[in-house]
């Protein structure tokens, strides 16, 4: 338990440290999520026009 | 090998099979790295635990000015040999680019109120990264500017070519002024000048951010060439017997459209 809290309190630090790793994490795993779900919704839009496309011909 | 990658269908065989391995990859490597960073590495005997701030810190800055060297090669084959893929490219970089750019701000600015006492001073460091961060947002904004994308995208490109001036400032701006940041100390003459306790975490983070930048760049790329053949799709839908030129339109859209 001492060795958790001891990591977590950063040597004092812990108000810059956690921070400084929680922007990181936020920012480039948001990136990551919301360029994964708009290549989902683009596969989707995409299969759909071709489906649509191929009952016109 | 320019003409060998300028197939975007060729493009999109090959990513779909290297998305998964390099999102793999990415997310393996950066496990190891923060476990790393966080634990096993020691602290500074003068910072602390401060210094596991640069792990995330100094990769972020060199992703921020390797995504705009990225960006502006792209924009400089887009605009000279009109390269199908190239501005795709460019395009689908710049927030990748603009997102690393902000996290080395903002660590930056968490690192320096512990040690420096400020959370932001307006040396030649800082303030040329924060420029190369409005370049990236400037960027993006023209990109997107115009109705004609194609045009967004000439735009965009100059300016990715002209911000490259901001690059070497960037790196040299800690020796030609008197600045707080602390020169280089991995990248310079007679190697890092660092310990290997410290050196192993920070380059398999910076390994982790560069496989990151590559699956996000990737998926960023299909998602643009897939809603450009829907966009194409749309233009050519039109009525059941669509006339001649309507055809015609749509091919040219295609091709235009980035």
């Amino acid at each position: 338990m001492r060795d958790i809290s001891a990591f977590l309190a950063m040597g004092g630090y812990a108000a810059f440290v956690w921070p400084a790793y929680g922007v990181a994490v936020a920012v480039l795993g948001g990136l990551a999520l919301f360029s994964w779900r708009r290549y989902r919704e683009s596969i989707v839009t995409l299969e759909r026009l071709q489906q649509d496309h191929g009952r016109r011909r | 090998m320019i003409n060998w990658l300028a197939n975007p269908a060729r493009f999109m065989r090959l990513s779909a099979k290297a998305v998964p391995w390099c999102g793999w990859a990415a997310a393996l490597v950066l496990a190891v790295g923060l476990f790393w960073s966080l634990v096993v590495a020691p602290p500074d005997y003068q910072q602390g635990d401060t210094v596991r701030i640069m792990y995330v810190h100094v990769p972020a800055a060199w992703m921020a000015l390797s995504v705009y060297l990225f960006i502006a090669v792209a924009s400089a084959v887009a605009l000279v040999w009109r390269h199908p893929l190239a501005e795709v490219a460019a395009r689908a970089a710049a927030p990748i680019g603009a997102a690393f750019t902000f996290v080395c701000l903002a660590t930056g600015s968490l690192w320096g109120r512990p040690m420096w006492g400020a959370w932001w001073v307006w040396d030649a460091r800082l303030t040329s990264v924060l420029i190369l961060f409005f370049l990236y947002l400037g960027y993006i904004a023209l990109a997107n500017a115009f109705d004609d994308p194609s045009r967004g995208g000439r735009a965009a490109a100059v300016l990715a070519l002209v911000g490259v001036v901001n690059l070497p400032i960037i790196k040299f701006s800690v020796d030609w002024w008197n600045t707080l940041h602390q020169p280089a100390s991995i990248i310079r003459i007679g190697g890092p000048r660092i310990d290997i306790s410290m050196l192993a975490p920070l380059l398999i983070m910076a390994v982790g951010f560069t496989l990151l930048f590559a699956v996000l760049l990737m998926l960023r790329m299909r998602t643009a060439l897939n809603e450009r053949r829907a966009m194409a799709l749309r233009l050519n839908a039109g009525p059941v017997h669509a006339p001649r030129p309507a055809r015609e339109q749509a091919v040219s859209a295609r091709t235009a459209v980035p």
